[in-house]
């Protein structure tokens, strides 16, 4: 019998559905030539490469914390193992990889990197006595004697530890994908790296190569400095910002992507029939979204947000776990949203679709009796596809954002979920404090900024190489590549 | 003659994602007041981008790399930008190929004319708008006064155009670049047009650089011509000198692609290949590479510039005094005789009577139908199997409308379409899909027509599966090879995109795609006016070939009267949705009888200066503009514009009639 049971929440199937829709997608698009060459303009970029390995790193990081498990409680001797009981809580591997980190909780709040408490408290001493003084945290510097005189040079050499540790990871990483880069143009490594480095490529390597660095010896610094301190302090219960803040990433990404499982099919579905059929489908789809559209959307999803309590209460033999009522409400809000925010890409998608039934491809398919199923397949869609991506790569900041909005206004995620919201919704009465505690909200501030910002820069390149209207001024790389 | 402007050693790159584009080279000519220069040449030659170093409205990326551009003596390639401005629109203007999109849609006309009024003359309130209205007044806008208040929505096509002459007539100019300044409009308005620009151009002395690739344009308004090819100048001379002997084998070449009546029973000399692109540096001749009388020197070395005869000038090695010997070697013209097959029996393989397409006009919130746009209205056809039946009109008449309704693209309102005898409008879903593989449409503009996301190979199946045609997929694939190697394309091109493919090969792949379901009847909606002279000549070729060797029947819908000649047995004239004349292509179009006929025949211009200098002689060119297929004139539709129109014109729509026993015309004027 297994010392763990595996949870599938309904979020980890989504995500993973829509993991393997991207794969297929991206293998696809290796396949076709004209995809293929206009993603190479995407990667030819130096921003769009750094962008893609912060958007990577939370990518890993979701992924980690979306294999769920539930460990075996520890086994009683002679009690009977098919009987074996498994903890009520549910654990990610990123749990498991943050044990340390996730255990190391203190009574309250601490600054980053303090050894004490933030306040004050009833210490009793040895002699029994009592004293009111800041109290050591339990694990925060608790490896130092005298933290004030030796706290600077530990934090140093750890940070000089994670610099090192991380530029080996780095090198351990760069050199395999260096041989196997150079051996297929027959280079030597010492050629091959050079190139990369140097930024002789066609795609913008060196970009990922110098941002791969810079992350893995950020990973690694932060990995060292959290073994000893809380990086980014304690909250109000003393668990650890950091951990709270890694935990958020995955909610953050969730939002800004489950709800395309909605949004694609009713967006490319009525915006493709709208503009192709015309006539009295065309009216009612676009009553449907004018109507849709005209709805504060706030209200919406407060309103959803409240029935779908009701039916996870109604329902508490299915949702029997804190972690599976937290996830139905997180993908019942990202279903939510998909739903109300499919309008934007229809309206697109009905505007091309009404340009592209006009073009003479169309109407030679329509000489030849194709179906109409088959040429919205195969003539118009293919065609508009740059919309529908331009779209999703452009959605997905304003959704991660929409989700710290909506857990601020309270009709967000389960308070049990971890969030940028809720903890920028916690921050609203530590603001008011004195003095201040900063460090929860900068936390998710920088974290959150790293998402949206890369997704963000990570969307133009993809809108600048695929929006035919865009005009792209020539760019120094590929000129260089020309002339070699 | 006094020079104007002197070009000398212009050379122009810009820089793009492909790599420096060397857009103009070495590029010298001169031009004397007074006189009409013709740049000449096909697309993507550098004639445009000369007009655009002359005015400096260079594009993004570009640069003028050498040479100097003298106006009276000034070098416009040393002032500042500041200075530049001065010199558009004051000594320099221009005017554009698309009148639509070359004025301001929020201001009107007259703001606009005063505009340029106002920086380049100094001319403000009453003053600019009397001298306004005069400007109008010179480029033949009727009512000028009331005209200059309104919006250029409110203005034809042709009429637009004239606005745009008479702004660059603003700054009193000493040259006026056009840039294929007729393209775009109608043949019966482009000679009204090139009318107004000739006029003006005489009486104010003023020089013109006439940009086009239109040989007969060339014939009717030049001077003196300028060839270009590949970003160089390689011919200049007289006009008279040109047409009687152009030198440059290209040039000889441009003359022999263009399709004329006489060469009905040939094929034409079309040029192997296409314009090389200007990324790559020359080493010899640039047309070396498709020149039939290239020898190894062509392609070692750059020719210089020979003087066949006084005021011409060539860039090509046969004029070389040291090569007479080839010189003299002609053209051995290698016409090949083309077997037209005559159809053993005239079996009507397609018959169209009575042929209505309507569309509603919608108005108000529940869209009631307060009119008909009547884009056909009872066309009556027939075409016999093995045959060609041009349907010839201007833009607007409802040809392309008619063709779409034959092949039940467009639903028509009314009529009987009879294919091989049966009824179109009886057969429906499935039966009308197995109609489909007899009868296909080749579209006009080979960009549009091919989905870029699929390979010529599914473009071309993508018929054969749709309609059950060509059996299993591996005898379908021996299909498309065998067809595409019938069209004149390598098998190795099937697994190409459309994007690697030049104009002509598109088209050919559009004709593969129409063939692959071995149709009967092609409808073919004007698919060479997209096209170069040279390549349209390849096409027109291989559409010639395909009719004999197959016996296909061609519906050709165009507007080019030279192609009609060259191709067509039949024709049959449109005018606002009906057909006004029809009959055997040799009577037409030599004794046309219906005025508007006549009239269209007379606006074509023709690349043979003999039959322009007639035509201008008697500029007779129809006056005004067709008016809207929605509120068609009173009687005959033709009569407001008509030069024999008399008072039953006005009251009622002339009946069929048979004249000279083939031919069938709708006029009241022509007597049996």
């Amino acid at each position: 019998m297994n010392a763990f049971q595996i949870v599938v929440l309904g979020s980890d199937f989504l995500f993973a559905l829509l993991l393997a829709a991207m794969a297929v997608g991206i293998v696809f698009a290796f396949r076709r030539e004209h995809l293929r060459r206009t993603w190479r303009k995407v990667f030819a970029g130096r921003t769009a490469m750094v962008a893609l390995v912060l958007l990577l790193v939370y990518l890993l990081v979701s992924v980690l914390d979306s294999l769920h498990y539930r460990p075996a409680l520890d086994a009683q001797p002679g009690v009977n193992e098919m009987r074996r009981q498994y903890a009520t809580e549910v654990f990610s591997l990123l749990d498991l990889a943050l044990t340390r980190l996730r255990d190391s909780t203190e009574k309250s709040y601490s600054a980053p990197f303090a050894a004490y408490l933030y306040e004050k408290q009833m210490i009793t001493e040895p002699d029994g006595s009592l004293r009111r003084d800041y109290p050591r945290l339990t694990h925060g510097a608790a490896h130092l004697a005298d933290p004030n005189a030796e706290r600077a040079g530990d934090i140093g050499l750890r940070a000089l530890q994670g610099v090192v540790t991380g530029g080996l990871v780095w090198l351990a990483l760069f050199l395999p994908f260096a041989l196997i880069a150079g051996r297929k143009r027959g280079e030597t490594l010492k050629q091959s790296c050079r190139a990369i480095l140097r930024g002789e490529t066609v795609l913008a390597w060196d970009a990922f190569a110098w941002a791969l660095l810079l992350v893995c010896i950020l990973v690694a610094v932060l990995a060292f400095l959290s073994g000893g301190y809380h990086v980014f302090g304690t909250d109000a219960i003393g668990n650890d910002v950091l951990y709270r803040t890694l935990k958020s990433m995955r909610t953050a990404l969730l939002f800004g992507t489950l709800s395309t499982l909605v949004v694609l099919p009713l967006g490319i579905g009525l915006g493709l029939a709208a503009g192709y059929f015309g006539g009295w489908i065309d009216d009612l789809i676009q009553y449907l979204y004018t109507v849709i559209s005209s709805i504060p959307y706030v209200l919406l999803i407060a309103a959803a947000a409240l029935m779908m309590q009701l039916v996870i209460e109604q329902h508490s033999e299915i949702f029997n776990t804190v972690a599976s009522r937290s996830d139905a409400r997180l993908v019942s809000l990202c279903l939510i949203i998909g739903a109300i925010s499919w309008t934007s890409l229809c309206r697109l998608l009905r505007a091309e679709t009404l340009k592209l039934r006009e073009q003479d491809y169309v109407q030679a398919a329509r000489c030849f009796g194709v179906p109409s199923l088959r040429i919205m397949t195969r003539h118009i869609l293919p065609n508009a596809f740059h919309i529908v991506l331009i779209n999703l790569v452009l959605d997905f900041s304003a959704l991660v954002l929409a989700e710290a909005v909506l857990s601020y206004v309270g009709v967000g995620v389960d308070p049990a979920t971890q969030s940028f919201g809720v903890m920028i919704n916690g921050a609203r009465g530590e603001l008011a404090r004195e003095p201040v505690i900063w460090w929860s909200l900068t936390a998710a501030f920088i974290f959150m900024l790293a998402l949206v910002l890369s997704a963000n820069l990570f969307a133009d390149a993809v809108r600048e190489a695929f929006d035919p209207r865009a005009r792209t001024l020539p760019r120094r790389r590929l000129l260089r590549s020309a002339a070699r | 003659m006094n020079t104007l402007l002197a070009v000398r050693q212009l050379s122009m790159q810009i820089e793009t994602e492909q790599g420096v584009v060397h857009a103009l080279d070495d590029v010298s000519f001169d031009l004397h007041a007074g006189e009409t220069f013709a740049l000449l040449g096909e697309s993507g030659c550098g004639k445009s981008m000369t007009a655009f170093s002359l005015m400096r409205l260079l594009p993004t990326g570009g640069r003028i790399a050498s040479g100097r551009i003298e106006l009276e003596g000034q070098d416009l390639c040393g002032l500042s930008e500041a200075q530049m401005r001065h010199i558009r629109g004051g000594a320099l203007a221009m005017i554009f190929q698309e009148p639509g999109t070359s004025l301001n849609a929020v201001l009107t006309v007259g703001q606009q004319i005063g505009e340029v009024l106002a920086l380049h003359r100094g001319l403000k309130g009453a003053a600019a708008r009397g001298e306004a209205v005069a400007l109008m007044r010179q480029v033949g806008i009727p009512d000028p006064e009331r005209r200059l208040d309104e919006y250029p929505f409110q203005f034809s096509g042709g009429m637009k155009q004239r606005v745009m002459i008479a702004m660059a007539l603003a700054g009193e100019p000493r040259l006026l670049i056009a840039d294929e300044p007729t393209t775009a409009l109608d043949v019966t308005i482009q000679a009204q047009v090139l009318d107004v620009m000739a006029e003006l151009q005489r009486t104010r002395r003023m020089a013109m650089m006439l940009i086009t690739h239109d040989l007969g344009i060339v014939a009717r308004m030049a001077h003196r011509i300028g060839v270009m090819y590949a970003g160089q100048l390689i011919e200049e001379a007289p006009r008279e000198r040109f047409f009687s002997a152009p030198a440059h084998p290209y040039s000889r070449k441009l003359f022999d692609a263009l399709p004329e009546a006489q060469r009905r029973h040939g094929r034409l000399a079309s040029i192997p290949g296409s314009v090389p692109p200007l990324t790559m540096r020359f080493e010899g001749c640039r047309f070396a590479e498709r020149c039939e009388q290239a020898w190894l020197r062509c392609k070692a070395e750059v020719p210089a510039w020979h003087s066949p005869a006084p005021g011409q000038r060539v860039r090509c090695h046969l004029f070389d005094p040291a090569e007479t010997r080839r010189a003299t070697t002609s053209f051995a013209d290698a016409e090949q005789h083309i077997e037209t097959v005559q159809p053993a029996a005239q079996n009507g393989l397609l018959e169209v009577a009575g042929l209505k397409v309507h569309f509603p006009i919608r108005r108000g919130v529940f869209q009631r139908t307060v009119g008909h746009v009547k884009a056909v209205d009872g066309v009556d056809l027939r075409l016999d199997a093995g045959r060609t039946l041009a349907l010839v009109g201007e833009s607007g008449c409802g040809k392309t409308t008619a063709g779409k309704a034959i092949l039940w693209l467009i639903e028509p309102t009314e009529g009987v379409v009879k294919l091989d005898g049966a009824d179109l409008v009886a057969l429906n879903g499935a039966s009308l899909r197995a109609m489909r593989t007899r009868m296909q449409m080749v579209f006009q503009d080979p960009f549009g027509s091919l989905n870029p996301r699929l390979r010529v190979s599914e473009i071309i199946e993508e018929g054969m599966r749709s309609l059950g045609v060509g059996g299993s997929d591996a005898a379908r694939r021996q299909e498309v090879a065998a067809i595409m190697a019938q069209v004149g394309l390598r098998s190795e091109m099937a697994d190409r995109y459309p994007h690697e493919f030049s104009g002509g090969q598109r088209q050919r792949i559009a004709i593969a795609r129409a063939l692959a379901v071995k149709p009967q009847l092609i409808i073919c909606d004007e698919p060479t006016s997209a096209l170069d002279v040279s390549v349209q000549a390849q096409i027109l070729n291989l559409l010639k070939s395909l009719q004999a060797e197959l016996g296909l029947a061609y519906l050709f819908i165009t507007h080019n009267i030279a192609v009609v000649e060259f191709l067509a047995h039949e024709v049959a004239v449109m005018y606002l949705g009906r057909i006004v004349e029809r009959g055997p292509v040799e009577q037409v179009l030599q004794q046309p009888r219906h005025p508007y006929t006549q009239a269209l025949l007379a606006a074509v211009p023709r690349a043979n200066l003999a039959a322009e200098q007639g035509a201008r002689a008697e500029p007779n060119h129809v006056k005004g503009d067709m008016p809207s297929p929605s509120k068609p004139p009173q009687g005959c539709h033709f009569h407001p514009r008509c030069p024999h129109a008399m008072d039953i014109c006005r009251q009622t729509y002339p009946d069929s009639k048979i004249v000279d026993n083939a031919r069938v015309v709708r006029c009241h004027w022509v007597s049996d």
